[in-house]
């Protein structure tokens, strides 16, 4: 239990976070989703499509799993908090996954938009975990507003990059008074395991799973590369030396 | 009764005078889990769709969840 990630009071069950989007169907996104372990599942708030719908997410991902609703595509706080407002209507959860792009190519995030959406969303009652830079300035703000988490990213969003600044990673972890969830980079299982020993509380990814050749394999892989870096980050890293260090005892050696 | 609203970003006429109404007309169960309704940019909370009722011009929202990352 002490060991679960806390996030607004409530521990979960996983320490890897993840999407529901861009499975090759929802069979393997089920699938791929239970091998995750992850308690908290991403989705989209989007216009019904007024030509019929098919199977509604919510019942299809079953009631163990917690919906973490997302402004994604949102420029403005004005949507990003109308879209927020609309997933607690819609999701009854009052936890919002704040996403505000301040650039579609980049999908870097509005850091004045967001923390203006931050502010109004956090006096409303939500519970917020904003996808925002790798910066140590921003994060902190965010906490300071009463973020429950802060989500910087590792990469641009499905770049698959992995961490492009572990500098900046650290450095947030090591100051955030909230714990640090890595948003979007992820490409592989090591990426994830960097993230951890770099101190992150979590792991946000998506299309590293989705997009893979086996997402169920790679959901597994994802699922135990966040507890295999969790705990070396636990138990400490070596130093680092520039020369060898014999690991074997150096006394009673044939021929000597 | 017909009104012309903003339904979703077009324009439709629908028969409809309140949202549980316009949910039922527009095909969408309104007892369906999952459905948010803004109408000129506030929530209509689900309690409120049968007596909500739709002005001419309104500017309607229907959402639902989809996969998302």
């Amino acid at each position: 239990m002490s060991d679960r990630l806390v996030t607004a009071g409530l521990p979960l069950r996983s320490r890897l976070l993840v999407g529901s989007a861009g499975y090759p169907n929802q069979q393997v996104m089920l699938d791929s989703i239970a091998a995750s372990g992850a308690e908290v599942v991403t989705v989209a708030i989007r216009r019904i499509s007024l030509q019929g719908y098919s199977e509604s997410l919510i019942d299809v991902l079953g009631s163990d799993i917690r919906l973490l609703p997302n402004t994604a595509g949102c420029s403005t706080a004005r949507d990003a908090v109308l879209t927020a407002k609309l997933a607690r209507d819609a999701l009854e959860t009052s936890w919002i996954k704040l996403e505000v792009i301040g650039d579609r190519e980049s999908l870097y995030p509005d850091v004045e938009e967001m923390l203006k959406a931050a502010a109004e969303l956090v006096t409303d009652g939500f519970i917020v975990l904003p996808y925002c830079n790798d910066d140590p300035v921003t994060c902190r703000k965010l906490a300071d507003l009463g973020c429950a988490t802060v989500m910087p990213l590792g990469a641009p969003i499905g770049s698959g990059q992995g961490i492009r600044n572990p500098g900046a990673i650290e450095t947030i972890c090591a100051r955030s008074s909230v714990p640090v969830i890595l948003d979007a980079g992820v490409g592989t299982a090591s990426d994830a395991a960097f993230a951890m020993e770099l101190g992150c509380a979590g792991v946000l990814l998506n299309t590293a799973i989705a997009k893979s050749r086996s997402p169920v394999v790679m959901a597994a892989a994802m699922r135990a590369a966040v507890d295999a870096g969790y705990g070396a980050r636990k138990a400490g890293r070596i130093p680092k030396r520039d020369y060898a260090e014999p690991s074997s005892p150096q006394m009673g050696l044939i021929g000597s | 009764m017909s009104l012309t609203v903003r339904l979703n970003g077009k324009s439709e006429t629908i028969e409809a005078a309140t949202v549980t109404e316009l949910l039922m007309a527009t095909g969408v169960d309104p007892a369906r889990r999952g459905v948010a309704v803004a109408v000129n940019g506030e929530v209509v909370p689900r309690k409120s769709w049968p007596e909500f009722r739709l002005n001419p011009g309104a500017d309607i929202e229907i959402v639902r969840p989809l996969q998302g990352g």
